[in-house]
């Protein structure tokens, strides 16, 4: 009985080796260790026995059954693998065709950097702040220290509606209409649109984006705008941007700046992108005019600020490399593709 | 203003810096460099050649062989096609491998067989006019006349083509700085060097000038001050060569030397100074008054000019001879016979310059100084230099005496200097000592704790601009660099949200945003379609506009999205899905400001698109905006869209939009050959009609049935219909409804059609039962038969 236990073994062990399909090894489990199997078989035999070969034989058939198993088992996994390999050779693509995409839209240009800039001044603790684009001459012009006649009006060609009322040129006036609504402190961008009556060509444009700026608190200096916006300009443009700030002149603010990024294409030597400059003319600051401030009514003595306006444009089209205004008022869709 | 450095170095010595670091410097300190050019840097290896030998060219009838000698001591042959050129003649001789201005460049060759090793240049190549050398002639080659000249010697030294011209930007608050002086000024500070600006001499005088000339102002708010010297025997010229060189670098035209000395006194301090012809002064009196209503005056620029009274003229007894501050007369100006002249040094008032300057469109160089207001103290100094200048030119002998008609209000400011305050308010820490230093070399008294300013600097007023003074001459560069104080909370607000949330939706959904102009064509509102009576077309209207395309402020955003559609379809692009979030701008009676609202509207054409891809966009945008319970309503009436496929989109009583098919006739209108479908929402009328964020809803517990009903109906009634009585008579249970399938056509009658619908029933608390769920498909059938729907059998 061992021997025919053994050969039981031995037989199994040879055709499960040759069975690839899983059919057949089922009919195998079933002809070995099958109710009616031929292990089953022989286990009904121990009956006849002696008591001493019993637990021998017994033992021996465990062990038979156990080792069939393992072999069935094993066989099962192999065949498993081999038929997933089968399937996966089968199902192989050509990953380089095409993908299939959702349709997704775009954001324009200038929103996209213009929402680049909100979150920047968001994470200084900025608000953002809003006003109209049809706007009283008052707003525009006379409360930011530029009375009718004041030379600085030929500078910004402007649109009326009436003799009191303009198409905003700046976003400068929501700096009026903040102050006169909100108490120091105050941290607030004011993006929007502005206009200027120039004639449309690649680097003009009778309508624009400017973002303004205005801080006001007790003890602010020009020192702080200085820590502002070279932050801004690091975080627009990069750690290593190098920026100068360089005297110039506002109605509106005293002392005044314009900021300068340094070339990112010659560093400082002079080329063709900032015309032998050296530098990009980014934005334009000051610290607010206590004429301003007195007219929001803010006392100057307690309070200082400082104010920016930003071109939105010019910092896009240098972003992108974009050498022609005019595409962002086109709306070609090979164009807003592109962002 | 364009500044000759040759000219600055009469008055500071900035020889120890290149350009460049003259030009940062500069900038730095607030006089801003826009560049420099250094004179015939485009020319080289151009030398002084001197004609030692010149014959006919043995086979040309019109060119001529010349050994011209250029300080080698062997001479060089050129042949030259110029009729003007003689041995012993100075020419400019552009050598084997030169260059001249524009790009040309010069090699040796042959011209009819004969060798030539250069060119014998005239004035034009040299980039020159016959302004600059009003001896020499136009074509032909230029023969120099000039002291000292050695063969061999480079061309710019030669005819004084070496200074360094210098582009400055100065702002509108610094008229000072338009001067050779008042850059002089700044340079000697910025680079601390001694400032060398001498008062005028005259050394002769002959005569009064009061018993020639008398001066009458008769309206002083526009003239503070007019002053007036006499200059006879006047002998009109050229003016000589570093003069011509000086105001060329500055980039003005020499004509005669008694013009190119207003010019130059202009430039260098700063002053327009204006020359009349005595002999057309009749009476010999000027009058300086307002026009009267409708006089005329032929300006020098030869256009007759009609004058109104708030205009200032420079008259005599009969008749106006300038516009003053703007333009001379014709007939008045200095010609070849001129024998007296009168100087004016004036200070007009600057608004009014501005404005008549702007009424009468010319801009000058005059008026450009005058409106920034000028200083009245620089009249005298500038009149006394134009003096000075004709006795240096030997260009006529100065009259005695000066007529200075005088009222300006000249008080003086003084400015608290708060040296405690600057230095908070900047941010720094610099001694007073150093401010007064800074100060008193811009010529500020400096009077107990006043600051006086001079009187050339209008523009400082307020301590804040001495703070300016103090940190432009600290630097800049040298103020550090601190974060502001305090704590702040940077926050979108709610619509600022929901408008961020408008374009993460649409973008999501295939559309590309635009951004188009604010302002359009009345015509415009014809391209809709919009009746004449339309209320769209009360619009904002700019006054002064570009053009009639861009002159009134929209009403309507819907033109701007059919322009873009329009462009892109006529570009060739096959399909385009486009929105922008933009104002319409709407008066408002009674108020100033119209009321800005913003728009959200949706465009698209192309195969892929239709009415329901389009109105599954805005479902969708007002679904994930909160926006629940929008109706959309048949709008037959629209007339920018298709009758038939329009609708009204709106919430309770508030409408919110529409969407539709554009109109045949808009499409052609907008030269679009395909259909087009739009969409406009009121962003306003959204962001007030969300529903509150709801809470979290438990999973459901138990199963739901599920129904299908087909329906048969009249084709005209709305499946909007159909669907709100199936929601009305089924109840709370009816989780979902969904359309699957609407049939026209052969197996259902004509004028009717099939609609299929799969109701999903739940109970939130128990397990609906199959009766339940089939009472409820009863109901609902019944009440759709009394809108006339029934069952499909």
């Amino acid at each position: 009985m061992l021997n025919a236990l053994k050969t039981i073994q031995e037989q199994a062990a040879q055709s499960l080796a040759a069975v690839s399909d899983p059919k057949l090894l089922e009919e195998l489990r079933v002809r070995y260790l099958g109710k009616k199997g031929e292990l089953t078989a022989i286990l009904k035999q121990m009956g006849s026995l002696s008591a001493e070969e019993r637990p021998k034989v017994g033992q021996l058939a465990n062990e038979v059954r156990t080792a069939i198993e393992q072999l069935i088992d094993q066989k099962a996994a192999e065949i498993k693998l081999a038929v997933q390999q089968k399937k996966l050779e089968s199902e192989h693509l050509d990953v380089t065709m095409p993908g299939k995409a959702m349709p997704l839209g775009k954001a324009h240009p200038l929103t996209k950097v213009l929402d680049e800039v909100k979150e920047i001044f968001l994470g200084m603790g900025f608000s953002i702040a809003e006003g109209p684009e049809v706007e009283l001459d008052y707003y525009n012009f006379e409360a930011l220290n530029i009375p009718k006649n004041h030379p600085a009006r030929d500078t910004q060609d402007t649109f009326y509606i009436s003799d009191n009322v303009v198409l905003r040129t700046q976003t400068s006036p929501v700096q009026v209409r903040t102050m006169e609504k909100q108490k120091p402190p105050i941290r607030i961008i004011a993006p929007g649109r502005v206009y200027r009556s120039d004639a449309v060509d690649a680097t003009h444009s009778p309508l624009f984006h400017q973002i303004e700026g205005l801080v006001v608190d007790k003890d602010v200096t020009m020192a702080d705008l200085k820590g502002t916006l070279e932050m801004f300009v690091k975080r627009l443009y990069g750690e290593e941007s190098v920026v100068r700030f360089r005297p110039h002149h506002f109605p509106f603010t005293e002392p005044s700046a314009e900021l300068d990024v340094q070339c990112f294409s010659c560093h400082g030597e002079g080329c063709r992108l900032c015309k032998g400059e050296g530098w990009i003319e980014v934005l334009g600051c000051g610290m607010v005019h206590p004429n301003v401030l007195s007219i929001c009514g803010i006392d100057p003595e307690e309070y200082s600020g400082f104010a920016f306006g930003i071109g939105l444009e010019r910092i896009v089209m240098r972003r992108y490399n974009i050498d022609d205004l005019r595409l962002f008022y086109e709306n070609d869709v090979r164009f807003l593709d592109q962002f | 203003m364009n500044l000759s450095m040759k000219w600055l170095s009469d008055y500071v010595d900035v020889g120890h810096v290149t350009p460049r670091e003259f030009a940062e410097a500069m900038t730095m300190s607030g006089s801003k460099v826009e560049g420099w050019e250094q004179e015939g840097s485009e020319i080289r290896n151009v030398v002084v050649g001197k004609v030692a030998e010149i014959v006919r060219h043995p086979d040309s009838d019109h060119m001529f062989i010349c050994q011209i000698d250029v300080g080698t001591g062997e001479n060089v042959q050129i042949v030259t096609g110029a009729q003007n050129v003689h041995a012993g003649d100075f020419v400019p001789a552009a050598l084997h491998d030169s260059d001249l201005p524009g790009g040309k460049h010069i090699k040796k060759g042959k011209l009819r067989g004969v060798e030539s090793n250069g060119m014998l240049c005239s004035l034009s190549e040299l980039g020159l006019t016959v302004h600059d050398f009003p001896y020499a002639i136009e074509d032909g080659i230029f023969i120099i006349q000039e002291p000292d000249l050695k063969p061999g010697q480079d061309i710019q030294s030669a005819i004084g083509l070496d200074d360094i011209c210098v582009e400055f930007e100065i702002t509108s608050n610094r008229p000072d700085c338009l001067s050779v002086t008042g850059l002089a000024r700044e340079a000697a500070i910025t680079f601390d060097r001694p400032l060398n600006i001498k008062a005028p001499v005259i050394r002769k005088t002959e005569g009064d000038i009061h018993s020639l000339l008398g001066v009458d102002v008769t309206a002083p708010d526009l003239c503070p001050r007019y002053v007036a010297r006499m200059v006879k025997n006047i002998k009109i010229g050229p003016s000589p060569r570093w003069m011509r060189e000086r105001l060329r670098a500055s980039g003005v035209r020499p004509i005669n030397n008694i013009v190119d000395i207003t010019n130059y006194v202009m430039l260098e301090y700063g002053q327009p100074m204006h020359a009349f012809d005595y002999k057309f002064v009749d009476g010999g009196k000027i009058i300086v008054r307002r026009a009267h209503e409708g006089e005329t005056l032929e300006t020098l620029d030869g256009v007759q000019r009609t004058l109104t009274p708030d205009m200032l003229v420079i008259a005599d007894v009969k008749k106006p001879s300038a516009v003053a501050g703007v333009m001379g007369g014709e007939y008045s100006g200095i010609a070849d016979d001129t024998n007296t002249i009168v100087f004016e040094s004036a200070c007009f008032n600057g608004s009014s310059v501005r404005t008549t300057a702007k009424k009468l469109g010319m801009r000058t160089e005059a008026s450009g100084r005058f409106e920034k207001q000028l200083d009245p103290e620089t009249c005298i100094p500038a009149v006394e230099r134009a003096c000075e200048l004709v006795e240096l030119l030997e260009a006529g002998e100065v009259v005695g005496g000066m007529i200075d008609v005088d009222h300006s209000s000249r008080q003086e400011r003084r400015i608290p200097l708060e040296p405690d305050w600057i230095n908070r308010f900047i941010g720094i820490d610099v001694p007073v000592e150093e401010m007064h230093r800074i100060l008193t070399r811009l010529e500020c008294k400096i009077d107990g704790d006043d600051v006086i300013p001079p009187s050339f600097r209008s523009d400082l007023e307020h301590k804040a601009d001495i703070s300016e003074e103090i940190a432009r001459f600290y630097g800049y560069d040298k103020i550090p660099v601190t974060a502001i104080r305090g704590v702040a909370n940077g926050k979108y607000t709610p619509e600022q949200k929901f408008e961020r949330s408008i374009n993460r939706i649409l973008q999501a959904q295939g559309l590309y945003e635009v951004s188009t102009y604010s302002f359009i064509s009345p015509k415009y509102y014809d391209k809709i379609n919009l009746p004449a009576d339309s209320s769209y077309r009360n619009c904002v209207v700019i006054s002064n506009p570009l053009g009639e395309d861009t002159s009134v402020m929209r009403t309507t955003i819907v033109p701007s999205m059919l322009e873009v559609l329009s462009r892109n379809y006529n570009n060739r692009n096959k399909a385009a899905a486009l929105y922008e979030i933009g104002n319409v701008y709407i008066p408002k009676s009674g108020e100033p400001l119209p009321e800005e609202n913003p728009m959200v509207v949706m465009g698209m054409y192309g195969e892929e698109h239709d009415f329901f891809s389009l109105k599954g966009i805005v479902e969708m945008l007002l679904e994930v905006l909160g926006i629940e319970g929008c109706e959309f309503t048949a709008k037959k009436d629209h007339p920018t869209f298709h009758p038939g496929r329009c609708a009204a989109i709106r919430i309770g009583g508030t409408s919110l939009g529409e969407i539709g098919e554009i109109h045949p006739t808009v499409l052609e209108n907008y030269a679009v050959g395909t259909r087009a479908y739009v969409a406009c929402l009121d962003m306003k009328a959204m962001f007030q009609t969300i529903t509150p964020e709801k809470g979290y809803r438990p999973l459901p517990k138990f199963p739901a049935s599920t129904r299908d009903l087909a329906l048969l109906c009249d084709d005209a009634l709305p499946v909007a219909e159909l669907q709100k009585t199936i929601k009305t008579a089924v109840g709370a249970i009816l989780e979902e409804i969904r359309l699957f399938d609407v049939y026209r056509g052969a197996q259902v009658e004509t004028g009717k059609k099939s609609v299929a619908y799969n109701l999903v029933l739940r109970a939130a608390d128990r397990t609906l039962t199959d009766e339940e769920a089939d009472a409820a498909v009863k109901r609902a059938l019944k009440a759709l038969k009394s809108i006339g729907a029934e069952i499909r059998s």
